[in-house]
């Protein structure tokens, strides 16, 4: 029988197992609509907005490792979407975008709401597609699956025109997929893996410093038990928080422009480093030659062949999948004699805790304003540190990392890469609906917040029942931080004046919410939020907190790891 | 240093324009790219000549294999191979010029493949260093026009690049 092109496109849907499309309709997407209408193997999550869609689906996709997928149409739909794949795409997360095109014949017309989608999205796609003929659609929805998510994920737009969604022709998914041009590795060079072991046992200033490969590969278990095993102690990036347990006493808490201090001390004096899915990218190590200033021998396991030797040079290199590449380190650890110098060892760790004992992170915790940091640690007491916890991006992002401890991977879901504010909201509403259960928070800014607050009324109408957690400084935190550190205290359109009332906002949207303005209704506030008598209901907590407060460490631009502003 | 990258890919509408499309977006120089089918309708053969430090070219080799397009990629500066680029150069051939410009092309093994009363066009093949020297030995003001398909490169022996 033959099928029409917007039917096919639902059927390789389901044949992918995908349980929510998040997306918005329009012309050029009319006959899938009308296709996702007639069925009923996935939901379809209607937002306010087409970049929420593809947040809702990265969100989605960060907490489940599943392949999130978004419908858009064409013209300003995609174009809309653009932000949203950006963000994936600087994070690694594996995603499948639907976009509308005009009919083919409109195409290079200047047709209404034409676009040209796949070039407009190129440099920010693993890769795209434009589907000319109705024969290639099934095939191209396959290889966009499989291209989403192996190797080193990312997201895959296909552009779909108009007449090809009404165009029919006999439909059959393909079992297998295999493209010449594309065949990443998995596996490590066992010589490498020899070598990187052998460096791992001599060493007497070790340090693992793992990204967020780690929670994409799902190879928290495998870390967690070669840092064990080895007794070294571990850094997580800002993706990476969660891939080592945070309160696992080995834990030096996050690196980088607002790591910790014991953290950015121990690896710029590390004499090993073994670099876990991760870029040393500039806001986790800061300047290069800074870094090259102490001498170390640097191990780097990644599946992207790009991602090495690209800021710093590297002794061992080993491309490969984390977990498989990590279990073989164990295994090959476990069948030698050799151990690390233990004492050399002890006195690496106590030099560690040394640099822990300055209590980078210390706040005032006798202030009569709320304190951001205050809000967070409560929220982790109250939350049993067992939530998902979304972010927008500032000084809330970095505060979250900082003093919400993750000890579990894909619980903490914030735009590390693009660093977009906007993001916060729509991916918590993809995590709360892939965990229909759990407790989910994004945490976020009155800056951040107005950028897709239209996701509100999603929530009402999908009863998604996140928990807003505002810290609102009526401040851009990060820009006016910077301001007071670098720009003479000239607060250049960073100060928020006329807010909504947020409140008031949360209950237009037919939500429940609360002002709070003192530290003693802060826990209240919480547990009321986190209550069972809340638990179907979205929460929006508007906490009004200290707007002087600053996140430290930091290390200013272009400088290095060990050069922090500390409190 | 130069390097002359070839490559590979699939031949699919846009391919040209992802490996363009990194070259701006990475702040990669290129000096020239051709790019045309080959024997094998489903693949085109790219040879960009390119130029930068050691960290540099490695990235770029790096970031071009994870085009999902590309088939394969060779360095063909890392080990003997054949360089040839084709130029058409039209002169003044007036005069005194129109012996000199006959000889020049002689000397450097050109071919005169269109006369006028006023001018020739020469076609000349060789490496990009070749085709430089024969511009630079003729008097600049009897050069009316030059085109250059840029770099063909291809490994010595037996050495093949074949998906």
């Amino acid at each position: 029988m033959e099928l029409t092109g917007a039917e096919i496109t639902v059927r390789c849907l389901a044949e992918e197992g995908v349980e929510y499309v998040f997306g918005y309709p329009g012309g050029a997407v009319l006959n899938i609509y009308d296709a996702i209408y007639q069925q009923d193997k996935f939901k379809h999550v209607l937002v306010r907005h087409e970049q929420a869609a593809v947040h809702a689906a990265d969100g989605y996709a960060r907490a489940t490792g599943r392949t999130g997928v978004a419908l858009v149409t064409s013209g300003p739909g995609a174009t809309n979407a653009v932000t949203g794949i950006a963000t994936a795409y600087m994070d690694s997360i594996p995603l499948v975008i639907i976009s509308g095109q005009v009919p083919t014949p409109a195409i290079g017309m200047d047709a209404f709401q034409e676009v040209d989608t796949v070039g407009i999205t190129r440099p920010c796609v693993k890769h795209n597609f434009l589907v000319k003929d109705i024969r290639d659609l099934a095939n191209t929805f396959k290889k966009a699956f499989y291209i989403a998510a192996t190797g080193r994920p990312g997201p895959v737009l296909v552009d779909i025109p108009k007449d090809i969604t009404q165009f029919t022709t006999e439909f059959s998914y393909p079992k297998k997929v295999s493209l010449r041009s594309y065949n990443p590795v998995t596996k490590g060079h066992s010589g490498q893996i020899k070598r990187a072991v052998q460096m791992l046992l001599e060493a007497k200033r070790p340090m693992i410093y793992a990204g967020g490969g780690v929670i994409l590969s799902d190879a928290a278990p495998q870390l967690t038990e070669l840092a064990r095993l080895l007794g070294f102690p571990c850094t997580n990036t800002l993706m990476g928080l969660g891939g080592f347990p945070a309160s696992d006493p080995l834990s030096v808490g996050m690196l980088g422009m607002h790591g910790t201090y014991e953290a950015n001390m121990a690896v710029q004096h590390s004499d090993v480093l073994v670099a876990i899915g991760a870029r040393f990218d500039d806001r986790v190590i800061g300047s290069p030659e800074h870094f090259y200033q102490e001498e170390r021998k640097i191990i780097h396991i990644d599946i992207d062949p790009s991602s090495i030797s690209k800021r710093v040079r590297v002794d061992v290199p080993i491309v490969g999948n984390v977990p498989e590449v990590l279990a073989e380190m164990i295994k090959l650890i476990k069948a030698s004699k050799e151990r690390p110098d233990q004492a050399a060892l002890k006195t690496w760790l106590t030099q560690i805790e040394l640099w822990r004992s300055r209590d980078c992170l210390k706040y005032d915790r006798h202030s009569d304003i709320i304190k951001p940091q205050f809000v967070l640690e409560k929220l982790h007491e109250i939350t049993r540190g067992d939530a998902f916890i979304t972010s927008d991006v500032g000084q809330h992002q970095m505060w979250a990392a900082q003093f919400y401890k993750f000890d579990k991977p894909r619980r903490w879901i914030n735009s590390g890469g693009l660093g977009t504010m906007g993001f916060g909201l729509p991916a918590a509403m993809g995590v709360q609906l892939a965990h229909p259960g759990a407790m989910v928070a994004c945490v976020t800014g009155e800056g951040s917040i107005q950028m897709n607050i239209q996701e509100l009324a999603t929530c009402k109408q999908f009863n998604i029942p996140l928990k807003i957690i505002l810290l609102n400084n009526r401040y851009l935190g990060m820009v006016r931080q910077w301001q007071e550190f670098f720009y003479g205290e000239r607060y250049a359109e960073s100060y928020m004046d006329t807010l909504p009332d947020f409140v008031k906002l949360a209950e237009a949207y037919g939500h429940a919410g609360r002002r709070i303005d003192n530290p003693a209704e802060v826990e209240d506030a919480l547990k009321w939020a986190f209550s069972a008598e809340m638990k179907e209901k979205l929460v929006f907590l508007d906490f009004r907190t200290d707007q002087s407060e600053n996140v430290y460490p930091m290390i200013p631009g272009g400088k290095g790891l060990s050069e922090m502003i500390l409190v | 240093m130069k390097h002359i990258i070839s490559l590979l890919m699939e031949n699919e509408a846009g391919a040209l324009s992802r490996v363009a499309g990194l070259f701006s977006a990475r702040g990669y120089n290129i000096e020239s790219l051709t790019v045309a089918p080959t024997e094998d309708a489903t693949l085109s053969r790219m040879t960009i000549v390119t130029r930068g430090p050691d960290e540099v070219i490695e990235q770029i080799t790096k970031q071009l294999n994870k085009l999902i397009d590309v088939v394969k990629l060779v360095d063909l500066s890392e080990a003997g191979h054949i360089e040839r680029e084709l130029m058409l150069v039209k002169v003044l051939a007036e005069g005194e010029w129109r012996e000199e410009m006959k000889r020049m092309s002689d000397i450097f093994r050109g071919r005169i493949i269109d006369v006028t009363d006023k001018t020739y066009t020469i076609e000349m093949t060789g490496a990009g260093h070749k085709l430089d020297a024969f511009l630079d030995a003729l008097d600049k003001n009897a050069i009316l026009e030059t085109v250059r398909t840029g770099a063909s490169g291809i490994g010595r022996g037996d050495r093949i690049l074949k998906s």
